[in-house]
């Protein structure tokens, strides 16, 4: 059977997400809900196909259930294929395999899957950022410069250059120079963790690196720098437009804030690069009479009477008179009963709110986000303090503390 | 017992000519992201029926579209599943004036169809009513009473107007059909009227088939039931949830409405948690809600865009409502782009419609302003 692509794409999808505590109990960090009907995942997923890639292996290690069930046969991004398409890609049991030990690591195990469809270049993606990328002119930009390597790099401040892994590059865009995380950067082009390898470098380098016992296994800490010590052609890609790491509350709360407003800072609704994702056919949302909604995302299945400002509902969320929702995230098939007040804070799935709870404070410069994890029952009349994060456990102390 | 379904798409089509001008009644769009055919395709589905076959007659390109592969149905299957049955149409066939009109002449028409069903019986039913059937109990119950033929009933009042609308039935304790009445004129009071829904073994359907192919009769109810109401044993299965006939574009706007306001019945199509109601799925971004608006009474499908006033109104995919605008106890179908400072009121705008700033119009609950598919005002 003739199973060759020009380009393979590896989305790298095993990682916990610890900064985003709570949510990442139970799913991997690209399995996070986003913006009411999404998951984090979805974005790369479709980028790839909006950019022409069709074969994509999905690395998966840590709570792969939720993760391995949505992505199921690729169908909802136009990537169930006869050959390539959507390929779950678990660590597995073999002479030579183990769990992932890092990110090329993880890769290296999966060389006998790129090597099925015998392309000349293969694209290395994290399934953490929120973006809409053209990676097909990524891959002009590779092969018009013959490099071995190229990553795409994003502007950003020289304030917050030190968060960052930077790319020190010459005029023309060829790196000579990579510093992870530096106090003093010399420039702002920092790494989105995008990679495009040429084939044959890349299975050279990562044989090499797997056989060093000194190495962590990761493309950035030795990788690319191995390959940029041993003089290899390696670019900078530059990308501008919206780009967002949604790894802290923070930052997952800001990207979804990003949705709203008159002219949003990112358009989910482009018929040009359409976001794809996974989805059941549930009711039409309902607006009550005494609902007041402003500001905000609502999606199918909601079922909204009290008041809803500035903020982002997932499907099947229930809103019940008197209940107020303020600046926070709602994710799917949680209910908020009636009086309850919520300010500023991450809901996660299948929650119920007791009647005049308070949840997390209006949102101020020094008020800290709270979170709220799945599948808790709240009882009627509890506070939880802004800042807080809160799981069963968490959960049955606070209740032992009230009595 | 497997049992196949037999859905008629086109039946009636003609109760809805505004809505039924570019499609079947099958596909017309009802209540923010469904079609008529949702009701009768998941009603099946949720009682395992897993190989269904379509009867189109015309203007099924939209229903073609909706239904697709049938995968959001989970009738995409390797064996069985969903099969859309055209008319035959050939270069050396006789004119297209023969085609079928009524329900058993399209049975006729699809013989050799409905010889190949595997299944021991086949359920039947149309598409203009909105209604969450428990086919399951349906099935099992004709299985039970050893009827050979079991039709569903409704007991509704019917006024004299109304029962020329209606198929009505008169039965024996038992539950079996002694007499029918095919639209009759004089009859009033609390009645058992056909919902249209059918369950044969696909042994009797063919035999009758036949039978009618060689008699050349023309209608199920006229030539098939009332013949046989002595020598088969034809019974009702009375179903006492809910249920809305479609007969008139008044009934589908009333029954629009009447789904927005009255939770009761929303929650008996749309909240039964083992029988929900499938459709097609898009790929919709969430509805973004503005600054200015305010939304109370009203059914909301995702990837809309709401700046205005919205009231006890039905918004489909992708409707986009202007600053200032007010929307009341109106139906917009998907794609309508509503401009600034436009006022409307009891009124029905067919897909991609484009109201301009500062238009009004409105109809009346009675008489709902209809505007066709595409329209620009």
């Amino acid at each position: 059977m003739y199973t060759k692509k020009e380009c393979v794409a590896m989305l790298l999808a095993g990682g916990r997400g610890s900064r985003l505590y709570k949510l990442t109990d139970k799913i991997a960090k690209p399995a996070v809900p986003f913006g009411g009907k999404y998951r984090i995942i979805d974005f790369t997923l479709s980028n790839c196909i909006n950019s022409g890639i069709d074969t994509v292996g999905v690395l998966t290690q840590y709570q792969p259930m939720v993760l391995n069930e949505y992505i199921g046969t690729g169908e909802p991004w136009d990537l169930d294929r006869s050959v390539g398409g959507a390929r779950v890609l678990p660590p597995y049991q073999g002479t030579t395999s183990d769990w992932y030990k890092g990110t090329a690591n993880a890769i290296y195990q999966n060389l006998n899957f790129i090597a099925r469809y015998d392309p000349e270049y293969v694209l290395i993606l994290s399934g953490d950022h929120i973006y809409k990328m053209d990676y097909s002119k990524m891959l002009d930009y590779h092969k018009e410069r013959n490099a071995d390597c190229t990553i795409a790099v994003i502007d950003v401040p020289i304030e917050q250059a030190s968060r960052f892994g930077i790319m020190n590059t010459y005029d023309d865009g060829r790196i000579y120079e990579f510093e992870e995380k530096p106090p003093n950067p010399k420039s702002t082009h920092a790494s989105m963790g995008i990679y495009i390898f040429s084939k044959d470098k890349l299975f050279k380098y990562l044989t090499e690196d797997e056989e060093d016992p000194e190495s962590s296994k990761d493309f950035g800490k030795n990788v690319i720098p191995k390959m940029l010590n041993n003089g290899e052609t390696m670019f900078a890609y530059p990308f501008s437009g919206y780009w967002k790491d949604v790894g802290t509350l923070e930052s997952l709360w800001e990207a979804n804030m990003d949705l709203l407003g008159d002219n949003p800072e990112f358009y989910l609704n482009d018929r040009r690069w359409r976001i794809y994702f996974r989805n059941y056919a549930l009711p039409p949302h309902y607006i009550g009479c005494e609902a007041e909604v402003k500001n905000s995302i609502i999606t199918e299945g909601c079922n909204i009477h009290g008041c809803v400002i500035n903020s982002v509902l997932s499907n099947g969320v229930v809103v019940e008179p008197g209940a107020v929702v303020k600046d926070s995230i709602i994710m799917a098939n949680t209910c908020i009963k009636k009086g309850a007040e919520i300010n500023y804070s991450i809901i996660d799935t299948e929650v119920v709110v007791g009647e005049n709870c308070r949840i997390g404070a209006p949102r101020a410069d020094n008020v800290k986000i709270t979170l709220v994890g799945s599948e808790l029952e709240i009882d009627p009349g509890v506070t939880i303090e802004p800042g807080s994060m809160i799981n069963a456990a968490d959960l049955a102390s606070l209740k032992n503390k009230n009595n | 017992m497997s049992t196949a379904g037999i859905i008629f798409a086109n039946l009636h089509d003609s109760n809805l000519p505004e809505l039924t001008r570019q499609r079947s009644m099958g596909s017309v769009p009802f209540l923010c992201r469904y079609r008529f055919i949702d009701f009768a395709l998941s009603n099946m589905v949720n009682a395992d029926i897993s190989s269904i076959g379509i009867l189109a007659h015309y203007n099924y390109y939209s229903l073609m579209d909706h239904i697709g592969s049938g995968k959001n149905w989970d009738l995409a299957r390797r064996s069985g599943g969903i099969q859309i049955l055209p008319p035959n149409v050939s270069a050396y066939a006789e004119t297209p004036a023969t085609y079928y009109n009524t329900r058993l002449e399209a049975l006729k028409y699809n013989i050799f169809n409905i010889e190949r069903i595997q299944d021991d019986l086949i359920l039947m039913c149309q598409c203009d009513c909105v209604a969450n059937f428990d086919f399951g109990e349906l099935l099992s119950e004709h299985e039970s009473s050893g009827a050979d033929i079991t039709i569903v009933t409704k007991k509704v009042h019917l006024t004299t107007q109304e029962s020329r609308n209606h198929v009505i039935f008169d039965s024996n304790s038992d539950g079996k059909i002694t007499d029918i009445h095919v639209k009759p004129n004089d009859i009033t009071g609390y009645k058992d009227v056909s919902l249209n829904v059918i369950v044969i073994s696909k042994k009797l359907l063919v035999t009758l088939i036949h039978d009618a192919i060689s008699h050349n009769f023309t209608s199920f109810y006229r030539d098939i039931i009332s013949r046989n109401l002595t020598s088969k044993n034809i019974k009702l299965f009375r179903w006492d949830g809910y249920y809305a006939d479609i007969l008139n574009f008044e009934d589908y706007f009333r029954t629009s409405m009447d789904l927005i306001s009255n939770e009761e019945n929303r929650n008996a199509v749309f909240g039964i948690r083992n029988r929900p109601v499938l459709t097609k799925v898009r790929n919709s971004p969430p509805t973004v809600y503005g600054d200015n608006c305010k939304v109370s009474n009203s059914l909301i499908a995702d990837g809309c865009i709401i700046e205005g006033k919205v009231e006890n109104s039905i918004l489909f995919r992708g409707v986009k409502i202007g600053r200032n605008a007010c929307i009341k106890n109106s139906i917009l179908f998907q794609g309508a782009q509503i401009g600034e400072h436009v006022s409307l009121n009891c009124v029905v705008s067919d897909k991609n419609t484009t109201i301009r700033d500062r238009s009004v119009l409105s109809g009346n609950e009675s008489l709902p302003y209809y505007i066709s598919k595409g329209r620009m005002i």
